[in-house]
């Protein structure tokens, strides 16, 4: 009966002409922000926070949640059609999204990241519902030894993304963690590899980079590729829930799978969106059937990996909400908000005000329904972009790079940054050499370094403290016989041949 | 005829070269003023400024725009500070990093580079343990840390962080070795809270603020304050005096500052506004619903502040061996 009560009251919170309002005004901000490649999903965050200063607590909260899930799908949108993801959190699957625009099969793969968005986002909001204080609870258990692992099994995952050579691959993803070695943002707070440059003490920025890897190197094959042909296959943007219902059936599983997995990842602090995005490609494609088709236009890994990234958000609410621990950047900034509100996150938010914590929870559910007519329209009208030639639309982009790369630290530093990579994206690729792996390192290579290096701190320089701690030791056994499983198989398989010849 | 227009498009020029300059003196501000944070978006030195800006820009009549420029670890927003042009068009937020940075070699910027204009805020440094913890006092800690040093872990902020020069602080203030406990970098006060709730680290040094959530969730204890007195927001925390019997203080600061040699009639007026605003319901409520501690020092105060300020932390950071 209270929860009947609570529930009444929540949704006269919701059903306020003025929130209704709030949500999709903020909806079409974020699919704005998300399409810009630089406008992050923490930057619309940020953007609004000013906004919601003199809005009631629960349209303030409602406007975060609505443009961060609108933000991260429509993030989706030019990495699919254009190679240059909106937000980090779409890199991990943006070249398989390309690979399908060229195919002339854009339509499936967005519609396709569309609804498993969406679908994702109501998952981990059914799992922040349910079991938000429980979970809040097992996250807590995270050290820096439990992270150390995790973090290793995000990389390991680098070796299965992308279809050359997983030497090649690993080669990136060691320039990437080389990247991740610049500035002074490391345990022992010494600057490394800055050359005197201040701007370089920070750190090489990811947003620039990853514009530079993807987009720009993208600009520059155009440039020098002089088989005008292009056009023809990209042409068209194809239905856009036509593949859907296929793909509904046919990867139940990776639904259930991504999102429980962006779920999990959400709540740790620290790993967001983004992470959860790379894992659950890796996982998608580790579990596949279709594993050979990886790569080359593949729709499944974008479906789990979708959903994925959409549920981490509502997981990343969890240690929000009932800790005020951050479980990544946007939630860091939010939780400013609610304190801001007089919604102080904690155990006694859930006994206190329990029409607010449920009026949140409703408009997670309403943000992740409305993205589906919303998203669909932004797709139609996004698709105009093929029809615009490439002599016009590359320049174009580029602009849009540049603004993008400059607007988030609003220096021109970014820009150099960004051109720099541009051209060692292009090499790079020219060579067979697959880029994605190189932004992975770049992301958690800073998370790993760190926390392997505090762990040795604690553990006083013992590596076997990595096994004591209960859920540690578990996590450290599956990372390890994932990485020295191939190797196992490989001598396992020889073996069984010599022997062969041998009888 | 033609002296005649010659003679006024000179009187027209000259009008055009010198008007502007005194109207910018008579008239100021008569342009929007760009307001520069050093740090990023959403956190809680940009929430400071945002909210300054907004007040600000109804008491000075013009538009406040907030720039974030972040990156360099301060350096880069700190740097675009001073040396913008000094004409009470660019203000900016300078925060305690400025007494730290230069010691460490990273710039040659301090607090010389600025004409401060008032300290808005200073929330002092707490000592945390986890709920269950084994350490119910700060004397615990102190005694623990005296008899086995370099068992116990403490962790807050980056190696040589504000957090930590604050626990080096105490030890030094108890006559402890400042290395006796060991510091555990991490990337902020939520990641450190967390890993003290996990069991990673023994005590955590940040402020009161950071900890709120977790301590008003009951996960976390709160043994003292770095501060003379009680914290009015938390009077049931002892100072560090009632605790330790010792006079020790450390914070993390904020101010608004403009560029060096900044014109006095400019920098009064800005100071006035700003105390204003500083002073007002609406700044007072902000700051209390964010938990941060809202003091008011004015430019020669706060140049005083940031000299005293400067010269303790340079002493910190040589004695854990951070200073270049």
């Amino acid at each position: 009966m209270e929860l009947f009560n609570n529930l009444m009251l929540a949704s006269q919170l919701v059903l306020d002409p003025y929130v209704l309002l709030v949500i999709l005004g903020s909806a079409m901000f974020g699919m704005l922000v998300g399409c810009i490649p630089g406008l992050t999903a923490t930057m619309a965050t940020a953007l609004l926070v000013p906004i919601t200063f003199f809005m009631p607590p629960v349209a303030a909260v409602a406007a975060i949640v609505t443009a961060t899930a609108m933000a991260i799908f429509s993030g989706d949108i030019p990495g699919a059609l254009l190679r240059m993801p909106g937000t980090p959190a779409s890199a991990a699957y943006a070249d398989e999204a390309y690979a399908m625009t060229r195919q002339g099969k854009a339509g499936t793969a967005l519609g396709v990241g569309l609804v498993f968005s969406a679908i994702g986002g109501l998952i981990g909001t059914i799992i922040l519902m349910s079991f938000a204080p429980a979970l809040a609870e097992f996250a807590l258990n995270f050290s820096s030894f439990e992270y150390f692992w995790l973090i290793l099994l995000g990389l390991s995952g680098a070796v299965f993304i992308g279809s050359a050579s997983a030497l090649k691959a690993g080669v990136t993803l060691i320039l990437g963690l080389l990247v991740a070695a610049v500035g002074m943002e490391n345990p022992a707070a010494h600057p490394r590899f800055t050359f005197g440059n201040s701007e370089l003490l920070g750190g090489v920025s990811l947003i620039p980079m990853m514009v530079g890897m993807f987009a720009v190197s993208e600009i520059l094959r155009y440039m020098v590729n002089t088989n005008p042909d292009l056009r023809v296959e990209t042409g068209r943007i194809g239905g856009i829930f036509s593949g859907v219902s296929d793909a509904l059936r046919r990867y139940r599983m990776g639904l259930a799978r991504g999102s429980l997995l962006g779920t999990a990842v959400g709540m740790q602090p620290g790993a967001g969106a983004d992470m959860a995005s790379w894992l659950s490609y890796a996982v998608s494609r580790k579990f596949s059937k279709e594993r050979e088709k990886y790569g080359t236009g593949h729709v499944e890994g974008i479906a789990e990996s979708s959903a994925a990234n959409n549920s981490a958000l509502a997981g990343a609410w969890v240690p929000a909400l009932v800790f005020g621990i951050p479980g990544d950047s946007i939630t860091a900034i939010a939780i400013g908000v609610l304190y801001l509100k007089g919604l102080n996150p904690g155990p006694t938010l859930f006994l206190y005000n329990p029409e607010n914590i449920y009026a949140i929870f409703m408009v997670f559910v309403l943000a992740n329904i409305i993205m589906l007519p919303l998203g669909w329209m932004v797709i139609k009208l996004a698709g105009n972009i093929l029809r615009v030639p490439r002599n016009i639309l590359m320049p174009v982009i580029l602009l849009f790079c540049v603004v993008g790369a400059f607007a988030i630290n609003n220096t021109v530093f970014g820009v150099t940054l960004m051109l720099f990579f541009g051209v060692l994206g292009f090499l790079l690729e020219e060579n067979g050499f697959p880029v994605a792996p190189a932004i992975l390192g770049v992301v958690l290579g800073r998370m790993l370094e760190e926390n392997f290096v505090t762990s040795m701190i604690k553990a006083d320089g013992n590596f076997l403290v990595f096994f004591e701690r209960p859920i540690s030791a578990v996590l450290g056994v599956v990372t390890l016989s994932i990485m020295l499983w191939p190797l196992a198989a490989r001598l396992f398989r020889r073996g069984d041949r010599i022997s062969k010849k041998a009888a | 005829m033609r002296k005649k227009i010659l003679a006024l498009s000179a009187a027209v020029l000259s009008a055009a070269v010198f008007l502007p300059m005194q109207a910018a003196q008579a008239a100021w501000p008569e342009r929007p003023i760009t307001f520069i944070v050093p740090w990023s978006a959403g956190g809680g030195t940009d929430a400071v400024a945002r909210m300054l800006g907004t007040l600000l820009e109804k008491e000075l009549g013009q538009p406040i725009n907030v720039v974030n420029r972040t990156g360099g670890s301060g350096v880069v927003g700190h740097q675009a500070i001073a040396s913008a042009r000094p004409d009470g068009y660019t203000i900016g937020m300078v925060t305690i990093e400025i007494a730290m940075m230069h010691w460490q070699g990273l710039t040659n910027l301090t607090y010389r580079d600025y004409t401060p204009l008032g300290l808005v805020n200073v929330d002092p440094a707490g000592v945390q343990v986890a709920e269950n913890s084994q350490y119910k006092s700060g004397k615990d800690i102190i005694e623990a840390a005296r008899a086995n040093p370099g068992r116990i872990k403490a962790s807050g902020t980056a190696q040589g962080g504000v957090w930590h020069l604050a626990l080096a602080g105490m030890l030094q203030a108890a006559d402890v070795d400042p290395m006796a406990i060991q510091w555990v970098p991490s990337q902020g006060a939520a990641p450190a809270l967390q890993d003290l709730m996990a069991g990673g680290v023994d005590l955590v040094t940040v402020s009161l603020p950071e900890a709120k959530s977790v301590v008003d969730a009951g996960r976390v204890r709160n043994l003292l304050v770095m501060d003379d007195e009680r914290n009015p927001d938390n009077p049931d925390v002892p100072s560090i005096k009632e605790e330790l019997g010792v006079e020790f203080a450390l914070g993390t600061w904020r101010g608004v500052a403009a560029p060096a040699e900044l014109p006095q009639d400019i920098a009064d007026k800005l100071s006035a506004a700003l105390e204003k605003v500083h002073a007002s319901q609406e700044f007072r409520d902000f700051m209390a619903q964010r938990g941060f501690t809202p003091v008011w020092m004015n430019g020669a105060d706060y140049q005083a502040f940031m000299a005293k300020n400067d010269e303790e932390l340079g002493n910190l950071m040589k004695a854990i061996g951070m200073a270049k």
